[in-house]
Formats: C-alpha cells, structure tokens, sequence
C-alpha cells in the first residue's frame, strides 16, 4: 500500500497509526517530493514564459526602454492606454477585428453543422471514411500553405486570371489588393481549412443522439429531410449553443497567421486586426510600451469575455468550460 | 426493416453528391499544384487549367533540391520538428503526470495552468523574455516558448487519470519506485496518446510559421514556412537564387512556387494516414470534461 503520493483517504489505518496530528506543511511537502520532480519542470516553463511575461506587462505602464530595462524606465500610468483611445487608427483596428470575427461566426460557423449533419446521413462507412480524409486534410496544411495556393490561384498573373484572359479575353483582377473582397476572402479560407475538421466535434453529439426519436419521426410520417431539421438538429442544440457561446467568448482573436499573410499595403486599413497590429507597432516600430498597452487591453476585455461567455453558457443549463 | 422510398434514395444520392463536391473542392486545389510542379513551361503556357500533366517533367523539382537555402531551411525545420517534439513529449507527459495525482499543492499548480487559458501576457512581453534570455535567431526560440501546450497538458493529464490505480500499485508492491513506475508502466500503457500528441506537436512544429518571423530574422536560419511564404506569396523567386549554378533552361517560377509547396507539405501527407488513425481518438479524448 505504500504509495508515493499522499494517501488518498486521510482516515485509512495506515495514515491513522503513523500520527494523529495533522501533519506539518514541511511533512506534506517531503511526502510529496517524487511528485514536485515530475511537475517542477513544467512548471518552470509555465513561469519563465507564461507568467513572468505576464510581470512584463508592467512595461504597458512605463516609457520602456530596452537599455534601461522594466525595473529602471520611467512610470507614466495610463498614457498608453489613453493612446489607445483616442487614436483613430485602433479604432479602425478594432472594428475591423470585431467585422472579421462577426463575419466568421455568421458564416464559417454554421459550415460544420451542415457538413456534419450530411455525413451523418452516409450509412456506407467506408464511403464516409473517405470523404472524411478528403474533408480533413486542410486542416492539417500550413497557412502559409493555403495562402500560397489563393495567391498562385488569385494574383494578377495566377490561375483565375489566365482562365479568364484565355477563355473570355478578360482584363487581369489583382483580387489580392480589392479591399473590399479582404474580409470574404479570409472567410473563404477558413471555412475552406477547418470546415471539414470542426465536424469532428458535432459528429460526436450526433453519434449520441437518441435513435428512437428518429424511428417515432418515422413512424410519425417524417421524411429525411424533416427529421434532419427537426429531431437530429436539436438533438446536437447544446453542443452548437456551447461552442457558439465560447466563440463569442474569442471575438477579439481573429488568428495572427492567416490575416498577417493575407496584408498587403492595398488592404492594410480594412485588414489590420488587434494581434497583427500589435506586431506591427511592437516588434517592427519597437514601440513595445504602446504595443503591450494594446495587448493587455486586448487580454483584459478578453478575459471578460470569456468568463462572461462560459456564465452564459451555464445558465444555458450547459457544463460550460471550468 | 423499413421499406426504402424512390425519395429516400434521391435524398441519398444527393447527400452523397454535396459531400462529393465538398471533397472535390478540398483536393482539386491540391491536385492542380501537384499536376502544375510537374508540367514543362510550354504545356504550362499552352492549357490554361490542367488537372493533369501530358508530359511529366521533374525540372522544377532537380531545381529547387539543389537549392541550398530550401535545403537549409527544410533541415532546420526538421530539427525543430524532431528535437521539439521530443522535448514537447518530455515535459508534457511528466508534467501531466505529476498533476493526475493527488498530493499536496495540487490544485495550485493545476490553477496556474488553467489560468493561463484565461489570461495571456500577448506577444511583446513573451517576445521581451525571449530576447533576455539570448535565444533570438537560434532554433531554440522556436522550440522553448513552445515548450508544453496547455491544452495538450490537460487532455493527457485526463488521459493519465484513466489508468487505474491498480497498476500502480501493483507496481509500488513489486518495489518499483516512482520513476520506474512512470517509465515502466504509465508511458508503455500511453502509446496511442503518445502517438496522438506527438503527432499535434511535431504538425505544429512542421507549420510553425509566426514564431519564425517573431523570433528568427537571420536567413540561414528561417524555417521552411517563412521562406515558402517568401518564395510563394510574396513571390520573390529571388530568395532562391542558385549562385553556382548557372542553369541554362531554368523552369518557370510557377512551376517551382508549386513544386514548393508540395515539397514543404510532403512530410504532412506522409504522417497524414497515420494521424488519421489517431486524431479523432486524440479529440475525443479532449473532448470529455472532468
């Protein structure tokens, strides 16, 4: 019975013959030690790159300087969060993240329940495997990967244009510079990478919906489609409501990679979102104070979300994510 | 059982139909560059759209392969990809481990993981640490702050408290000590997680793109994302000038985008059927909350 961890059952007879005191902080910590061995390296990690960036972010209060480091730079409160404020240019910034993320809730995010709810229907497994690896596979490219493809497909000299100037005599598009078709472009993408892979998800709610509410639908009359919309659609509810709530919890991540790889100085103003933004201004102008000052806004009203996207979700009667 | 309508096969055939063209649109992409980085410059010019090559020729590869910045940038990946992933295993499984038990300052360490889903310093600061610690432009700064994913550290901590307390046990009687148990018993029974993990890790190191422009701004070491992003989107086949070898028919530079592309993927749809084997498990597993 010798376990190395503490002994689960604080009133088993073994734990009661060793002492009847409670045991002291250092006797708990030395009882514990093979187990302090296994978390202290990850923990480390977590320290060094998680939560002392997070000490970093006092820098977001200061005129930082590299030279004099963030325990000598000079303290100026709020500025930075002022800037943000009354600085048109993140305004822009920060609508065009919340559009982005609008836009993809509104239109990416219903592709999957679709697609899941037309593979549910395949009773030939083998034939449903085989859709599904086609339907996954973007998902495991790289974005530089699928945005090499839409520009090699998009570009004045790409696919569509050649096609179009071979077969109709049309002059070239630089669809890559149209502002106006950024945002569906990005959306596109999406949908075209994680579609297939965001049904993994409701194919697993469907698989536990229950089959008699489909036989009594049939019974009743039903035909296929009436009982995809009425019984097997709300039998996943809980799971599209969840996963709804929780994006809604994310509006202001709209995915560094994708949007940085599609920016182009044609686009910039419609498509500069919060993170590439904050690239921008920290790294390349090292305006770090600004930057994190943007970034720690970011995460603040992040947080709220978040918290408020998961009460949300529990006064749906769902377990939420904590 | 029940009586199959004519509606009821339309409705199949349909169904099978959408799905297919769904598929379709998914792979042709695919297939056109595959068919493009195998296709001569005239036959390129000649057919507008073309899904499959007349003439197979295998110029644009011969080029790029002797191209020692691909080359370069193909084996820093690897690097990242193979030494990464190890490291990401090591410290994860331990980790994970030592939070799937119970002992005395548990739920502290478990809070500080979980936390960090909430709340995240953002790029600058992390990049700040990075820079102190001299880890700019080395393979190391795309492989530390990398280190574990938080999310892949609670599944497998899940995972771990699946196997049941038996074992151990069993293990502690036969004189085992924590670490052989760990090594001996828990790792061997943690093979299809293992193979789950590893497998999302080294993807991620593969793809990696955004820790290599953040961190990495010396050339010989950009990974094989950044300077595809180069050579592709931003098209500047310049960034593979061949110095010493002068080609006197170079393949046209769609070709080579397209061959490219293909080549830096190639390790994906390798791993691809065996990642099949085991993501959804690997999801799934995710999936279940405690």
């Amino acid at each position: 019975m010798a376990s190395f961890t503490e002994p689960l059952d604080p009133v088993s007879p073994l734990a009661a013959n060793r002492s009847k005191r409670e045991p002291t902080i250092g006797r708990k910590l030395w009882n514990s030690r093979y187990m302090y061995a296994f978390v202290l390296p990850g923990a480390l990690y977590f320290l060094l790159f998680k939560y002392v960036p997070l000490l970093g972010s006092v820098i977001a209060f200061q005129d930082y300087s590299p030279f004099q480091g963030f325990l000598h730079s000079d303290w100026v409160g709020f500025a930075h969060f002022a800037r943000i404020f009354d600085n048109p240019e993140v305004l822009q910034v920060l609508v065009n993240t919340l559009t982005l993320s609008f836009l993809q809730i509104a239109f990416a995010f219903p592709v999957p329940i679709g697609l899941a709810l037309l593979l549910n229907e395949i009773r030939n497994e083998r034939f449903k495997r085989l859709l599904q690896s086609f339907i996954y596979l973007p998902h495991f490219l790289s974005w530089v990967v699928v945005i090499g493809i839409v520009t090699l497909f998009l570009r004045s000299d790409g696919v569509i244009n050649s096609m179009t100037a071979k077969l109709f005599g049309w002059p070239s598009v630089q669809f890559l510079q149209l502002p106006w078709l950024f945002k569906p472009l990005l959306v596109l993408e999406i949908i075209w990478k994680e579609a297939g892979w965001g049904t993994i998800v409701f194919l697993a709610a469907l698989a536990a919906v229950n089959p008699e509410l489909q036989e009594a639908a049939i019974v009743d009359g039903a035909g296929r489609w009436k009982r995809m919309w009425h019984v097997t659609l709300p039998g996943i509810r809980g799971t599209i409501i969840i996963l709804l709530i929780l994006r809604l919890g994310t509006v202001l991540d709209n995915g560094f990679e994708q949007i940085f790889l599609m920016l182009n100085p044609y686009v910039e103003e419609v498509g500069n979102v919060l993170d590439t933004y904050v690239y921008y201004k920290g790294i390349l102008q090292s305006d770090f104070s600004f930057a994190t000052a943007v970034g720690l806004f970011k995460s603040v009203v992040g947080l709220i979300l978040v918290v408020g996207a998961n009460k949300l979700a529990k006064r749906f009667g769902e377990d939420g994510i904590y | 059982m029940l009586h199959r309508t004519f509606r009821d096969r339309l409705t199949d055939w349909a169904i099978a139909v959408i799905l297919t063209a769904v598929a379709a649109a998914m792979f042709i992409p695919f297939l056109y560059i595959f068919s493009v980085s195998f296709t001569s410059m005239d036959e390129y010019l000649r057919r507008s759209f073309l899904l499959w090559p007349e003439r197979w020729v295998t110029g644009a590869y011969q080029y790029i392969l002797a191209n020692n910045r691909f080359v370069r940038s193909v084996g820093v990946t690897g690097f990242i990809t193979v030494i990464g992933t190890l490291l990401n295993l090591a410290f994860t499984t331990t980790m994970a481990y030592g939070l799937s038990r119970r002992f005395y300052g548990q739920k502290l360490f478990l809070f500080l993981v979980l936390f960090t889903f909430l709340f995240s310093a953002g790029i600058i600061p992390t990049y700040l640490i990075v820079k102190a610690a001299g880890l700019l432009n080395t393979v190391w700064a795309l492989i530390i702050p990398v280190l574990i994913s938080p999310w892949n550290l609670i599944v497998f901590s899940q995972f771990f408290r699946g196997i049941p307390e038996e074992l151990n046990e069993a293990a502690v009687i036969d004189g085992a000590g924590p670490f052989t148990v760990f090594w001996r018993v828990i790792l061997p029974l943690s093979k299809p997680a293992l193979a789950t993990f590893g497998l999302f890790y080294a993807v991620s190191h593969w793809n990696a793109y955004f820790t290599g422009i953040l961190y990495i701004s010396d050339p010989k070491l950009w990974p094989i994302q950044v300077l595809l992003r180069q050579i592709v989107v931003v098209n500047d086949t310049s960034a593979l000038q061949i110095t010493e070898q002068v080609l006197t028919d170079p393949p046209p530079p769609e070709t080579v985008q397209m061959a490219a592309i293909l080549l830096a993927t190639l390790p994906i749809l390798i791993v691809y059927p065996f990642l099949q084997k085991h993501f959804a498990k690997g999801v799934m597993i995710g999936s279940v909350k405690g």
